[in-house]
């Protein structure tokens, strides 16, 4: 999986852009609690299949930009798909993959069509009737946000390392790779959580 | 699950924290103790806590291996898990893997296999999911009561007790409840993954060691200096 | 703005690994702009740290418009800024403009105010047309300057900054160099570009955690040079 392809929110004006991002993550919700069931109804998958591509055309994205979501997926989905026509027919085949590749490319066009501040905003209000609780929204939504930001800071720190490993020849090690990655996840975070002390965090 | 996330707060107080430790470094203003159990994350540790989430979703992106004999993918990831907890102590380690179980949950496609979003946790590996804080978590309340040095023999016991004893009790549980499989056979699907957990347990213990001796402090309570950036 | 550093002492860990970086500081800071030079280690970062509560002193005070670092660390950090060498280190949120607009989470500024002032910089910076993209896909100077961008929306009075430009290209360090001498506010900068310092007011040459000069830039910058050529 590409990492740059993580939080890429592309602007628009579409009606799915515009959709409440509580909404989206409504249907996003529906989706994958529905997805337990479609497995066993492969019209069903079909026909979610075929909605999911219409409403990318609707937020002005073409079959490319779908395709790019799944693309990560294919050799799993095609895997899981082969065994499946051979153990336990097409239908099933068609409700398992069918559903999984709607599940992935409905999140990635809520990711593609919502600015994630957006998103974590939804979450910080869905959260706000739970305050008495000692639940803090707002600290709530900082954490998401910070760990929407680290994913690909450690995930550009991973690419370094193992062009460093490569560099050094030491390419098979795991323990050659981690032991790097972690240490220097772990400066980065001194270097972050000086940051946010800074930008008055903790204020 | 995100009260446990946020074990406290107080909005109109909100200058009330505590340390997780860092002498040489400033404090949150007026770092005062309230209540026992009432500690709000300081700025650092969210830092900390955040960059392990995104550890356990770096090594996810490794690619996952498919067995055709059951649903659950042998995945680099749960070897995040295992670190964190051997590596920033409970308290940090847990809210990081729940952390990273709520971006999974808003969509990032950062779970192996480049999944992500609320579906994942209609899947039968749910319950290795779930496994992921707890787990966590309790390895790194085990190491830091073993404390400092960390050595090889105590974080395998405690590595393989929760991170392969624990954490497989959640997935065969989890596997009960999302399939049609029996207890039995549940058991049989998960077994091959035996062999590829326990590499990943000593994987991880190893790896822990050498980031304990890179990175000296973190099973003290106390960090000393050397560990931050820019110390001068 | 008024700085005053009373016999200051900071040291790093404790028994065995201790490290003192500042040695009895005394000093008084006035000028509008003030120039930090020294070779690494020398305790310039710790320094500038000070003054914005991120580290306090071992023994001592410090104090900013009367503000004591210690005690009134919220308030300080209002008026003073801070932008570190790595940009990607601090930028928090996922897209330019949203980074901008974190300072004033807390403001009780309008929608429509926030995003008028972070129009605003983005303009003056030239990255409005970058709003809505991932910030770390923007270059090294890009980011550099919008990390500037995210300190400036609180309109602090004065900015420290830790070697703003040791990251970026001599291009980049060049136009770095030029946003900060047309800035309004207050401006205390470490750098060892040395042609940055060009117009400052005053320039502390730190050795071993001492001041060792305090001068005019061409004064100090001889005295450095003078220090260099005396080390083996």
């Amino acid at each position: 999986m590409r990492t740059s392809s993580l939080g890429l929110f592309r602007p628009g004006d579409s009606p799915v852009h515009r959709m409440p991002a509580g909404w989206k993550l409504l249907i996003l919700l529906v989706l994958g609690v529905a997805s337990v069931l479609t497995q066993h109804w492969w019209g069903v998958s079909a026909a979610l299949l075929v909605a999911t591509i219409g409403s990318y055309r609707a937020a002005g994205f073409g079959v490319g930009v779908l395709w790019a979501q799944v693309r990560p997926l294919w050799f799993l989905l095609g895997f899981t798909a082969v065994v499946q026509v051979i153990t336990v027919g097409w239908q099933r085949a068609v409700g398992v993959s069918g559903s999984i590749v709607v599940l992935v490319a409905v999140a990635a066009l809520v990711t593609l069509t919502t600015p994630t501040s957006a998103l974590v905003d939804t979450v910080v209000r869905l959260a706000r009737p739970l305050a008495p609780l000692h639940v803090d929204p707002e600290r709530l939504g900082l954490f998401l946000m910070v760990g929407v930001r680290c994913v690909p800071l450690v995930a550009d720190l991973a690419r370094q390392v193992r062009e460093a490993q490569i560099a050094r020849r030491a390419t098979t090690s795991t323990r050659a790779f981690v032991v790097p990655l972690v240490v220097r996840s772990l400066r980065e975070a001194d270097a972050l959580g000086e940051a946010l002390v800074a930008r008055g965090v903790d204020d | 699950m995100f009260n446990m996330l946020l074990p406290v707060t107080d909005n109109t107080v909100s200058d009330n924290t505590v340390t997780e430790g860092s002498p040489n470094r400033a404090p949150a203003t007026g770092a005062a103790m309230t209540a026992p159990g009432a500690r709000r994350f300081e700025a650092r540790d969210i830092a900390v806590i955040a960059v392990f989430a995104a550890i356990t979703a770096a090594l996810g992106l490794l690619p996952a291996i498919y067995l055709p004999i059951s649903p659950v993918p042998i995945t680099a990831q749960t070897f995040g898990v295992i670190l964190a907890g051997a590596v920033i102590g409970g308290r940090r380690a847990f809210a990081s893997q729940l952390l990273f179980l709520a971006l999974v949950a808003i969509g990032l496609p950062i779970l192996a296999g480049g999944r992500g979003g609320i579906g994942v946790f209609a899947s039968p590996t749910v319950g290795f999911l779930i496994a992921f804080p707890i787990v966590a978590g309790l390895i790194g309340w085990a190491t830091r009561a073993v404390g400092a040095p960390y050595r090889i023999v105590p974080g395998l016991v405690i590595n393989t007790a929760f991170g392969i004893g624990l954490t497989y009790l959640f997935g065969w549980t989890g596997m009960l409840a999302t399939t049609h499989l029996g207890p039995r056979a549940a058991f049989v699907a998960l077994a091959p993954f035996l062999i590829g957990d326990a590499v990943k347990v000593v994987l991880a213990t190893a790896t822990a060691k050498g980031v304990h001796a890179s990175y000296p402090g973190l099973l003290s309570r106390r960090r000393p200096h050397g560990a931050g950036p820019h110390p001068a | 703005m008024r700085i005053e550093l009373e016999r200051v002492t900071h040291t790093f860990g404790e028994g065995s690994t201790a490290r003192t970086v500042l040695r009895d500081l005394t000093l008084t800071l006035t000028e509008r702009r003030i120039g930090v030079i020294g070779h690494n280690g020398s305790g310039k970062s710790t320094f500038l740290r000070l003054l914005n509560a991120l580290v306090l002193p071992t023994s001592g005070r410090v104090r900013v418009d009367g503000l004591d670092t210690a005690r009134d660390a919220k308030e300080l950090r209002r008026r003073i800024g801070f932008l570190f060498t790595d940009p990607d280190a601090q930028i928090i949120m996922p897209t330019v403009a949203e980074d901008v607009a974190f300072g004033l989470r807390r403001s009780g500024l309008s929608r429509s105010e926030v995003d008028r002032r972070v129009r605003d910089l983005l303009v003056r910076f030239r990255l409005d047309g970058h709003a809505d993209h991932p910030a770390h896909l923007l270059s090294g100077g890009q980011k550099q300057l919008l990390a500037l961008a995210s300190v400036l929306i609180t309109e602090p009075l004065a900015l420290v900054m830790d070697e703003p430009t040791t990251l970026l290209d001599l291009r980049n360090a060049a136009m770095i160099g030029r946003v900060v001498a047309n800035l309004d506010e207050t401006v205390l900068l470490a750098t060892h570009h040395l042609e940055l310092l060009e117009g400052f007011e005053r320039v502390l040459v730190f050795h071993e955690g001492r001041v060792v000069a305090d001068a005019a830039p061409e004064v100090a910058i001889a005295a450095y040079r003078d220090l260099m050529g005396r080390e083996p």
